[in-house]
């Protein structure tokens, strides 16, 4: 192993690419691990599998999804550009990116993968 | 009478602890009740099993604090399953000789000291990025999957917390004892949808302890017995972003395995005690582990099914929504099950437990002196009887299911 699971994925995410990793069977592994030395980068298309909207007291509501990607991996996320209560299980979403939190340390700290809604067909 | 039993059980400081108490001190309180209870001296005790988010060194400082000198320890963590699980592993010590007097034992002041001090979160770089809610988010997330695959409705998880306070009005130890209608679950300010802060557990401080050996020897002490019939623990995942499917947990597995060893299945169970962190827990673990068919969880607990007077007695003490929520609930669950058989008069009493985010599950199943000698002939019964017992509906727990 040369570099760590976070490092290979943090420098896909800087290229704007969301990266998994693919098993010795070829089957899709998230949440990336050590063990599987081949990665892809996903098409970006998935599938809300659960969604809730988390209300802090005294904070903005926000949304939590785990999405489906289209390649058979699923990783937790938020849906960005959207009312989070908006946000149904089984919606199709598309893959988008957010800037990391402000005050996270690292200058170089990588963009972070989010969904945005599919327009509905026909819409 | 061959097997394990539990000769001694207590609880300490649940609700509020006195100021200036540790979760080490809750601990050793309950532990030193649950020795008295038993009629059993701390010299005496040869093994220690703990495990605390506050003790990371939890069965050593059981020891220090009772002046135990243990030949076996384990401090083994599955959060709020652990008691369960060291219940199982008593049972492994006990007949492998690597003990013969098992001290299981948990302390908590996460209501003191406040939730954040007291179950630090570790970073998951896989989840940190958005800052889910942990744990009540996790298991939003469950609930909103449950709901979209099976049509299980915010009022049936509503069912699962008035329930629960409706047999913590029968209870005087009880921390919310407040009337609580569906309506007010419903209307109760969200914490993470479709769960509300009524469908969310307390929190609260507190400690419980068992004393388990072998029944031979529980035989002989202070108290009548109560049998271990069966127990098996199964974990899935350690991250919510890691749990296969939401909807179904390791509680099959457990459950299975628990219900196989003790030679029954879930229509002899007469009072479940599953572990109720949130409204959607119950539901999962009813389907899980047989009560009723996946999906029909909902139904299952709706119009007051579960609660008193209802078809199957759950939570009989109010449960972790009601009673107490001391952090990792599990041994609040097995001193209610000892409860239950010895005051309430149940022969098989079922005691479920969770850790963190659905991860780990462990099934324990209690008996009477009568449900432990009819053991083997219930298992031999079931041998000859292909595919088992049917796991329908229950049917005859009505006239048993009244009162605590």
């Amino acid at each position: 192993m040369e570099r760590s699971p976070v490092a290979v994925f943090a420098e896909h995410c800087r290229r704007r690419e969301l990266a998994y990793q693919v098993d010795e069977a070829g089957r899709p592994v998230f949440r990336p691990r050590v063990g599987p030395a081949t990665w892809r980068v996903s098409a970006g298309h998935g599938t809300v599998y659960a969604a809730t909207v988390m209300r802090p007291r005294g904070g903005e509501p926000r949304s939590l999804v785990l999405v489906d990607l289209d390649e058979g991996f699923r990783m937790m996320s938020r849906v960005v550009g959207a009312e989070p209560d908006a946000v149904r299980v089984g919606a199709r979403v598309t893959l988008d990116w957010a800037d990391p939190e402000a005050g996270a340390d690292a200058e170089d700290a990588a963009p972070v993968p989010v969904f945005r809604l599919q327009p509905e067909a026909g819409a | 009478m061959t097997g394990i039993a539990i000769a001694g059980a207590a609880e300490a400081q649940v609700g509020q602890a006195l100021p200036g108490l540790s979760a080490s001190d809750v601990m050793a309180e309950a532990a030193r009740a649950a020795l008295a209870d038993a009629g059993v001296a701390p010299a005496d005790v040869d093994g220690v099993f703990a495990a605390s988010t506050q003790l990371p060194w939890a069965s050593v400082s059981l020891a220090e604090e009772l002046g135990i000198r243990p030949r076996y320890s384990d401090s083994t963590m599955l959060g709020g399953s652990s008691p369960m699980a060291h219940l199982d592993h008593a049972r492994a010590a006990i007949d492998a000789g690597l003990c013969d007097v098992a001290l299981i034992a948990y302390g908590s002041t996460q209501r003191s000291v406040g939730r954040a001090s007291a179950s630090v979160q570790e970073i998951d770089p896989w989840e940190a990025p958005y800052r889910p809610m942990l744990p009540v988010a996790a298991y939003a997330l469950a609930a909103s999957r449950h709901m979209h695959a099976f049509g299980t409705t915010p009022e049936q998880l509503a069912w699962v917390a008035v329930s629960a306070r409706r047999w913590a009005q029968g209870n005087p130890r009880a921390w919310s004892r407040d009337e609580l209608t569906i309506e007010d679950v419903l209307a109760a300010p969200r914490v993470c949808d479709p769960l509300g802060v009524r469908d969310c557990c307390l929190v609260t401080d507190g400690g419980g302890a068992l004393v388990v050996t072998s029944a031979e020897r529980a035989a002989a002490l202070r108290r009548r017995p109560v049998h271990l019939l069966g127990a098996a623990e199964a974990h899935s995942h350690r991250h919510i972003s890691a749990m296969a499917d939401l909807t179904t947990t390791a509680a099959v597995e457990s459950g299975r395995r628990a219900f196989a060893e003790a030679g029954l299945t879930p229509a002899d169970v007469q009072s479940a005690q599953l572990y109720d962190a949130f409204t959607i827990t119950p539901i999962l673990f009813l389907e899980d582990l047989g009560f009723c068919p996946k999906g029909e969880g909902g139904p299952f607990v709706a119009d007051g099914r579960i609660a008193p007077g209802g078809e199957l007695p759950v939570n009989t003490n109010g449960g972790g929504l009601s009673y107490a929520h001391p952090g990792m609930n599990g041994l609040v669950l097995l001193v209610e099950a000892v409860r239950e058989v010895r005051e309430a008069g149940r022969d098989v009493v079922l005691a479920h437990g969770n850790g963190g985010v659905l991860s780990t599950q462990c099934t324990v199943l209690l008996g009477s002196e009568a449900a432990a000698e009819e053991r083997p002939r219930a298992m031999r019964a079931r041998a000859r009887r292909p595919g088992g017992a049917p796991l329908a509906r229950r049917r005859s727990g009505a006239s048993r299911a009244a009162g605590r």
